[in-house]
């Protein structure tokens, strides 16, 4: 705060004379005041201290809050001329002291008000001066999805949705107070009760996704994207660009509303925001001479360059890489359904004929695992079916843990089906290589260390059994105190993992930054 | 454009043909309105815009609803005798994506958007809607004694979740023994076989199904040849699979039947989500190592309506008690015409039930009682009247002293004084003489008597 204060104080009067160039120097200006200040505080100190250290003695508490209103007084103090020199040392009492302050403290606080109005009118000039001069308070901006309980993103949010014609989808059921600031939607209420039958505003192959996603017929993150990027590809032939616009600007606003749509569907994947990025980038980068058809064409060929790049062949490229780990008479531990770790074991058994017996780990609501030990047993692997809870018994005979991750974060941790944290704790806890396999094309830019913050909730009603024609769970809506939980991701921290096996090749957890500065060297 | 919609306002009404004789099926008056002012309204609803209706030349004169939507008239003559697979093949040009095929006589308030989402999420080739039958309740004028329906059951076989459908199948076709064929079985163990139900004649079909109806011109009707061919198509192989043949001639003639084969009318641009689909860990069955939906391409659903109305007009049965249950749909439509129309003149306001309908123009005389009973325009009631649980068209003409219940007079019937009807139908442009007394019959003219 008192920086603050004293930026705005030197900014304006440092960047008046002077123009743009204003910013850096005003930013060594800062520095050297800050320095400054620094000094003339710790002089005020000493000047005080034996004088005002008796006095002050005795309330602690409030002598500090004194102090610390003291501070803003002092940088404006310093730019408007040897104040401070006023105080004698010693002699007033402490209440006469106080109220000296508090004088003070008004009065500046009047000054810096009429800063304020000053800079106010001088705003749009300087704005991107005074912006520049902050380096600690640049703030980002938080992701809508996860500011649930904050009603101005909410108001926000619809406000977008209704500029784009795409129908906000309500909340059901009352959530767990960790995760209110998540949504949690139900599949029985889907997106397509508040749009006219015949869409006209998203296109059909848009909201036959958006269902698919919302039903979950199609889920695990490559299938998703690879869905996302076929029907791109569907929405960028029908496209037609209307006179006098751009294709690379109007086209960007065309895909808007569908990804609004698709993310109130479910909300995206990391795969996902990676290849609309992407794509995105591609269309505003496409050169204007081009005729829009040559353009269309152009994108559609960079769609299936990714596609074919950075999820098939780096699929076939990580299958390759993880064989090497494959040793005979193995036994893998793996968990839920992962359409690379199911490849990899696929391939190592039946191109390459390695001897191994596969553990498969499920967990409920999903029971993903079943999917996984039909498409294993089907090419003829030796399986074993246990549910997590049996994870203690059965890791004492495996030799490694082969998972799947939905994104990749800085920091290294990895963000996967909700459980896979806890088969990664218990098999370092029994000494067994957890690996994780993930395209670069997951590697995600943000940084998480809990599961908290950033997640997914899914329909409640999935985790009401019915045994015997009843179901316990049934009525919990009207149980005030029942929340019901389900999850779908969780993360993983970077110790617990202790390889990577990408597309690039083996990398430990750490390495992810390195990854990510190289891939934003290429593009 | 996601769906053309398509509704069927040809028919001739051939199960009451009392009142379809002197009115066409369409033009029926429920609640005071056309009965094709039903299924309009349903698509206006959802959001359509442009609507095909294929309708017979005297149909189309002498409509006149109030909708906002585009209205297409496709007229056919009456002496074509169309089906309904016939006409969708007439408009094949017209049709460039999905249809939603709707009959005319279609009363319900069904959300629209769940059938229409088992037709997107699933990729299916048809969709379509299905409500639970229920004991009529109404006594049907002219239905000597008790009788049980004329119409044959249906057998309908859904999958567990009750979406998927697997077996379609008329008690008419069958012999002794209801026949299914092991391949069902083999992929979906676990099927419940339901009688009643009744079909609303509302489907979502793919485009392709229009394209193979355009070669196979051998179906004419939808509801009894081609959704039960589809329906069965779900679990027979494309002949194009069968092994090698030797016999040129067979060849010939398989090649023929190859191409009639509706696989051949699938466009392979589908292939595009196999990926996505191989990648994705959701099966619509588990048991055994079969890839989700038995990688079948034509796949039929339904959905089956537990609560709300839902009622086909094509009896005198339901088209009476559609009458009743018409008022409560229309409040829930919100829509906020007055039970009793403006311009009616009716002398005693307190005789007249709450949840009658009169219509415009209609005059009503003193001491004339009217309760649970819709009017139609233009009608003339005397006084000393009394109408109970009745369906009057327009232009009726009521004398005194008449006492009528439970029946349904048509448009310009005239019943003189002192008459006393009980569950009669009266056909249009009769004439009941004075002090006339009628249970339980029906009375149209001769001429009408004669149409088989």
């Amino acid at each position: 705060m008192a920086e603050r204060a004293a930026a705005r104080g030197a900014g304006p009067e440092a960047a008046a004379p002077e123009g743009p160039q204003a910013t850096e120097l005003s930013r060594e200006e800062k520095l050297q005041l800050r320095k400054e200040k620094k000094q003339q505080k710790k002089k005020k100190r000493s000047e005080k201290g034996p004088a005002a250290e008796t006095p002050e003695l005795g309330p602690p508490s409030e002598a500090g809050q004194p102090q610390v209103a003291a501070h803003p007084t002092s940088p404006p103090a310093l730019a408007d001329g040897p104040n401070d020199g006023e105080k004698p040392a010693g002699g007033k009492s402490k209440a006469e002291l106080r109220a000296e302050r508090r004088a003070k403290q008004e009065a500046e606080r009047a000054q810096k008000q009429a800063k304020k109005a000053e800079l106010s009118q001088a705003a749009t000039a300087a704005k991107p001066r005074l912006t520049p001069t902050e380096p600690q308070s640049v703030v980002k901006r938080l992701p809508e999805h996860v500011q649930m309980d904050d009603p101005a993103a909410q108001r926000k949010l619809a406000k977008k949705l209704e500029r784009q014609q795409v129908p906000l989808r309500q909340d059901y059921g009352t959530k767990v107070n960790l995760f209110s600031h998540l949504h949690q939607y139900s599949r029985k209420k889907p997106l397509t009760q508040q749009m006219s039958i015949p869409s006209t505003v998203i296109h059909p192959a848009v909201v036959r996704l958006g269902l698919q996603y919302s039903q979950g017929i199609i889920n695990g993150s490559n299938a998703r994207c690879i869905a996302l990027l076929e029907v791109f590809k569907q929405l960028i032939r029908d496209y037609s660009t209307p006179p006098n616009e751009e294709l690379s600007r109007d086209l960007v606003a065309k895909l808007k509303p569908h990804i609004s749509f698709l993310n109130q569907c479910r909300p995206l994947s990391a795969s996902m925001g990676n290849a609309i990025k992407f794509l995105k980038k591609e269309i505003s980068c496409l050169p204007d001479t081009l005729r829009e058809e040559e353009a269309k064409e152009k994108l559609q060929d960079t769609i299936d360059k990714y596609l074919r790049e950075k999820i098939l062949l780096a699929a076939e490229a990580i299958s390759r890489s993880a064989f090497e780990k494959i040793n005979d008479n193995d036994v893998i531990l793996v968990y839920g359904c992962s359409s690379l770790v199911n490849r990899t074991l696929c391939d190592a058994h039946v191109k390459k004929g390695r001897a191994f017996r596969v553990i498969v780990v499920d967990s409920r609501p999903r029971l993903e695992g079943r999917e996984t030990l039909r498409r294993l047993v089907r090419k003829g692997i030796h399986c074993t079916y246990v549910m997590i809870n049996a994870i203690s018994y059965v890791l004492p005979e495996v030799s490694k843990v082969l998972l799947g991750a939905h994104a990749l974060l800085a920091n290294g941790s990895v963000m996967s089906r909700v459980g896979t944290s806890q088969i990664a704790l218990v098999s370092k806890a029994y000494n067994v290589p957890v690996l994780v396999c993930c395209e670069t094309y997951k590697f995600c830019e943000r940084v998480q260390t809990d599961s908290f913050v950033s997640n997914e909730l899914d329909d409640p009603d999935d985790l009401i059994l019915l045994r015997k024609g009843q179901a316990q769970l049934g009525g919990w809506a009207e149980n005030k105190s029942l929340r019901l939980l389900n999850l779908v991701y969780d993360v993983t921290p970077p110790d617990l993992v202790d390889l990577v096996i990408t597309d690039l090749g083996m990398i430990p957890c750490t390495s992810v930054p390195v990854v990510l500065r190289v891939k934003n060297v290429d593009q | 454009m996601e769906f053309q919609a398509v509704v069927m306002a040809a028919g001739g009404g051939s199960r009451m043909t009392d009142l379809t004789s002197s009115i066409p099926k369409p033009l029926l008056p429920v609640g005071n309105r056309p009965l094709l002012w039903y299924p309009l309204n349903l698509l206006e609803r959802a959001g359509f815009e442009e609507v095909i209706v294929i309708t017979r030349k005297e149909i189309q004169k002498m409509l006149n609803l109030d909708t906002k939507m585009k209205l297409d008239f496709v007229c056919i003559s009456d002496n074509m005798d169309m089906g309904t697979a016939d006409s969708l093949r007439h408009i094949h040009q017209k049709i460039k994506t999905d249809v939603l095929v709707l009959s005319c006589d279609l009363i319900t308030d069904v959300d629209l958007y769940k059938v229409v989402d088992l037709f997107r999420t699933h990729d299916a080739t048809l969709s379509m809607l299905m409500k639970k039958t229920h004991e009529p309740t109404e006594v049907v004028p002219g239905q000597k004694g008790k009788k049980k329906p004329v119409e044959q059951r249906d057998f309908i076989g859904v999958d567990d979740t009750g979406k998927r459908l697997l077996f379609m199948a008329n008690e008419a076709d069958l012999d002794e023994e209801l026949v299914i064929k092991r391949s069902i079985l083999q992929k979906h163990p676990r099927m419940h076989i339901r009688t009643g139900l009744m079909d609303a004649h509302l489907y979502c079909l793919k485009k392709y199904v229009v394209d193979f109806l355009v070669e196979n011109r051998s179906i004419t009707s939808l509801r009894s040849e081609l959704i039960p061919h589809l329906v069965r198509k779900q679990f027979s192989s494309p002949t194009s699979l069968q092994q090698g043949l030797d016999n040129r001639e067979e060849d010939q003639k398989k090649k023929e039947q190859a191409s009639l084969d509706i696989y051949s009318f699938i466009k392979e641009d589908n292939s595009l989500l196999k990926p996505a689909a191989d990648n994705s860990c959701w099966n619509d069955h588990r048991g055994d190592m079969n890839e989700t939906l038995h990688e079948g391409k034509v796949r039929c659903y339904v959905h089956i309506m537990k609560e709300g109305l839902c009622y086909r007009v094509n009896t005198l049965g339901l088209y009476i008690e559609a009458n009743r249950q018409v008022p409560k749909l229309l409040l829930n439509l919100g829509l906020e015409e007055p039970l009793v129309h403006g311009s009616a003149q009716i002398t005693d306001r307190g005789m007249v039930g709450s949840d009658s309908i009169i219509g415009s123009s209609t005059q009503v005389g003193e001491k004339t009682s009217i309760k649970h009973s819709i009017i139609g325009s233009m009608c003339t009631i005397k006084d000393k009247v009394k109408i109970t649980n009745c369906i009057i068209m327009n232009s009726v003409t009521i004398e005194e002293g008449c006492c009528l219940q439970g029946s349904v007079i048509c448009h310009n019937a005239v019943i003189e004084k002192g008459a006393d009807i009980k569950d009669c139908l009266v056909g249009s442009d009769q004439r009941l003489e004075t002090k006339a007394k009628h249970v339980n019959e029906v009375i149209v003219g001769t001429e009408q008597l004669m149409e088989i």
